[in-house]
């Protein structure tokens, strides 16, 4: 059972108190530590650069993965940050990183806007988790932090100094993302160059109020380490994730013709360094800046600007909940005015659609009984047409049996008609006879052909009788 | 911890153990080099978070409830192994002992064990249940823990708020139960159904050297019969077991409890040994063995394996349930209120 010492204040009002035998909370960072491990860590970086600058590279040589990107094109009319989360493990640690990539930073005609989607991403990020934070119901410990952590700035390797571009970006980005400047294809810089070229970079940062991240130096373990690394500031990086043999290893380097750079050598670039400081020392120093500091401030201004304060006129504190509910009221009037006047608009429309319909129910119904008169005129017309036609009828049958009683009887009133059929009839038989008495040659037949003509005169006198 | 490990690009599961062991922390030149490419470092995050906890400390306040001579300052005095409450016997006068209401006297310490820093705060209850009206006794106490929730939310809320806003919000309310043997009280029951959704409340059965052991079984059996047809949750709760595991670890704690304790801050021979326990004719209670109370048992679950369970579920359950109340009940509240009143300005003082 050893003994411990006298404890320090952690703050007033508590007194130190010494312990006569082992507790056992000795074991709460585990416990802490345990927590994490299976709630899972998350971490997002930002990468801004020119096109062909070699985030994609430097991303998957950092993490050692291939994280299937693809080229970008040089014609992007606007800068676009593209998104993409991936889940990595290593042991027993899982890590949920987000890699956004700027497409098309730098190759726009005009890049006084450049800066403008990169600023409004990090802002929106902020945005989800205060609203999530501010909502009523919230489950803030499964929430998934998308907020920028880390924010590597790629600076093109041209030796002389930064570009007007970067030094705008970094002023704007500087107080909202932790800033890790890098220098990249650090393969084309040679190193007496590369040295100058570090100096007149952090020289014009400071120039111009730049506040880039620096590695924390508050943790004695660490102290050290950080300061040496925050004076080799910005890091010359090379990314590759080809492997080329050298001597019996093989290792991630490029090969060129005069020589092989490799990734991980120390002397060759700052590689190393870079992953160290960002992964494996200050990675959760980042997270907690990012939610201590650059949060902080955004919430702060975001909460000044739709109104809220700390304390009112009178200097007495105010609860945001009284300020909120204020707001929340006037909103509500407005909504509530708003709501009036369109709904005066809508019975106004109605009013007027109303006496549209009626008008031109009114003039239907005129043409309506236009048409009806007209009706009833033509049928007026037909009617005394009809009238007319029926006393010529009357008048035509007058006349028929007036001109039938002066015929002799078996003559119709149509005499020329029957007088016509019976000239007809009368052939008919003169030629049958004729034809019959042709093939008749013997006395024999002779009498046979008078009883015919005898037939023929009696169906004849029949059919004359039938017909009167 | 440079074993050399794959980065995988995977959705899988992956499986823990119980207590990880922690890497010691990465000079400059340990371990970039040696020819291992594929480890990135990732679990070097790890490391980081331990250091910043332990420059950072923790907080812990926990509440003693129970009805005074139950041996409630005793115990944490064993659990904590330091004179955290201050020995009540040096009061002469027995009517200034007992209050007339439930008073809360909250004591704060520092303590500190193997570089880990620790803001403890006891908070106690004198004056419960020692009334002969116990109506109602409960309230104090409801109002202390919400009006520390109410501090919290206070400060949430904020626009310019703290880096790190002081945590007083009551983790755990141990709750003493005497031994009578037989069952639960109207005035336990009472409370600890009240209190069991606003807090985490842990019940022990006090003075247990008073039962031998087959008393004390059956008296725990009616004790877990009695909370579970009342419908009242004590820790760990069964709705908040995250995975298998988990609920394999809390059920078996869910079948011991109530602890049957018995504290000490007096230390005896025994076998050689210098233990804390309770001296009698009839022989040496050891307050740390299995075999005579089950103290061990409280200390390791409270202390050693359970602690940061606890504040989790104080801050993520227990704190986001008053806020949902809070913030939806004051927007009711106000809104009657300020049904009458011009919109413009509008104080409400709470």
């Amino acid at each position: 059972m050893a003994s411990s010492d006298v404890a320090r204040q952690l703050d007033k009002g508590a007194r130190p108190l010494s312990l006569a035998g082992h507790v056992g909370f000795d074991s709460l960072p585990d416990q802490l530590v345990n927590k994490s491990i299976s709630q899972g860590f998350c971490f997002n970086i930002l990468c801004i650069g020119e096109t062909g600058i070699g985030k994609s590279t430097l991303m998957d040589t950092l993490f050692n993965t291939n994280f299937e990107n693809f080229e970008s094109s040089h014609f992007e009319p606007q800068v676009k940050l593209r998104a993409q989360t991936y889940d990595l493990q290593e042991s027993n640690v899982r890590l949920r990183l987000t890699v956004v990539n700027t497409v098309g930073f730098g190759d726009q005609m005009n890049k006084q806007e450049s800066y403008q989607p990169v600023v409004d991403y990090i802002d929106k990020q902020f945005e989800t988790y205060l609203q999530e934070e501010l909502k009523i119901k919230r489950s803030l410990h499964n929430y998934h932090d998308s907020r920028v952590h880390a924010c590597l700035y790629f600076i093109s390797p041209s030796g002389h100094s930064l570009k007007s571009l970067d030094l705008v970006t970094m002023k704007k980005l500087d107080s909202k993302v932790n800033i890790i400047p890098v220098i990249a294809k650090a393969d084309t810089i040679s190193k007496s160059e590369l040295h100058k070229f570090k100096i007149k970079i952090m020289s014009e940062l400071v120039s111009n109020g730049v506040q880039i991240y620096q590695f924390p130096l508050d943790d004695e373990t660490v102290a050290k380490v950080n300061t040496t690394m925050n004076g080799h500031l910005p890091f010359a990086v090379v990314g590759s994730t080809e492997e080329v043999c050298v001597g019996n290893k093989m290792v991630k380097a490029r090969q060129y013709p005069w020589g092989v750079v490799q990734v991980e050598n120390e002397h060759h670039c700052d590689f190393v360094k870079l992953r160290e400081m960002l992964i494996c020392v200050n990675m959760e120093d980042l997270r907690e800046q990012t939610h201590t500091r650059h949060y902080e401030l955004y919430r702060r201004c975001k909460l000044e600007e739709m109104g809220f304060k700390d304390t009112d006129p009178e200097c007495k504190p105010v609860s945001l909940q009284q300020t909120y509910e204020v707001k929340r009221q006037e909103f509500l009037a407005e909504l509530q005015k708003r709501e009036d006047e369109m709904r005066q608009v809508f019975v106004q429309r109605v009013k007027e659609k109303e006496a549209e319909l009626k008008e031109a129910e009114r003039q239907l119904q005129g043409r309506f009984e236009q048409l009806k008169s007209r009706h009833a005129e033509e049928k007026a017309a037909l009617e005394e047409k009809k009238r007319l036609l029926d006393n010529d009828l009357t008048s035509f049958g007058n006349r028929k049996t007036a001109a039938a009683l002066l015929q002799p009887p078996g003559f119709t009133v149509n005499g020329k008609k029957d007088k016509d059929r019976k000239k007809w009839v009368k052939l008919f038989c003169l030629c049958f006879t004729a034809q019959h008495s042709s093939a008749l040659m013997a006395n024999f037949e002779l009498f046979f052909f008078f009883i015919l003509i005898h037939l023929f005169y009696s169906v004849f006198q029949f059919w004359l009788h039938v017909k009167t | 911890l440079s074993s050399g490990s794959e980065v995988s690009l995977s959705h899988s599961n992956m499986s823990e153990s119980a207590k990880p062991h922690h890497p010691s922390p990465q000079g400059k030149g340990e371990k970039s080099h040696g020819g291992d490419f594929s480890y990135v470092g990732i679990d070097a995050i790890l490391e980081q978070m331990r250091r910043k906890a332990m420059k950072q400390g923790f907080e812990l306040n926990l509440m003693v409830v129970g009805q005074s001579g139950l041996g409630k300052s005793t115990l944490m005095n064993t659990l904590f192994k330091s004179k955290v409450s201050r020995n009540k016997s040096v009061q002469s006068n027995p009517e200034e002992r007992i209050p007339k209401t439930v008073e809360i006297k909250s004591i704060s310490h520092d303590i500190e064990e193997k570089g880990v820093r620790m803001k403890l705060t006891v908070i106690d209850t004198p004056g419960f249940g020692d009334q002969i009206n116990n109506e109602n006794c409960w309230q104090p106490i409801m109002k202390f823990i919400n009006d520390q929730y109410e501090a919290y939310l206070q400060e949430e809320i904020n626009i310019n708020r703290k880096k790190r806003i002081p945590d007083s919000r009551v983790h755990c309310c141990i709750y003493f139960i005497p031994p009578t043997g037989h069952c639960l009280r109207p005035l336990d029951v009472e409370f600890m159904r009240r209190l069991s959704k606003v807090v985490n409340i842990v019940p022990v059965i006090a003075k247990a050297d008073t039962l031998t052991l087959e008393e004390r079984d059956s008296f725990k059996q009616t004790i877990r019969e009695e909370l579970r047809a009342n419908g009242i949750d004590v820790y760990p709760q069964k709705e908040f077991d995250e995975d298998a595991e988990d609920r394999m670890i809390n059920d078996k704690i869910r079948e011991m409890i109530p602890f049957a304790v018995v504290g000490s801050d007096q230390e005896y021979q025994v076998n050689g040994k210098r233990l804390l326990g309770r001296k009698t004719k009839w022989g040496t209670i050891e307050v740390e063995n299995i075999a005579h109370c089950e103290f061990a048992y409280l200390r390791d679950l409270l202390i050693r394996t359970h602690m940061q369970n606890i504040k989790d579920i104080t801050g993520s359950i227990h704190y986001e349930t008053y806020r949902v109340r809070r913030l939806n009940e004051s927007n009711g509240h106000l809104e009657s209120l300020l049904g009458s009143l011009p919109v413009k300005r509008a104080t409400v003082f709470w």
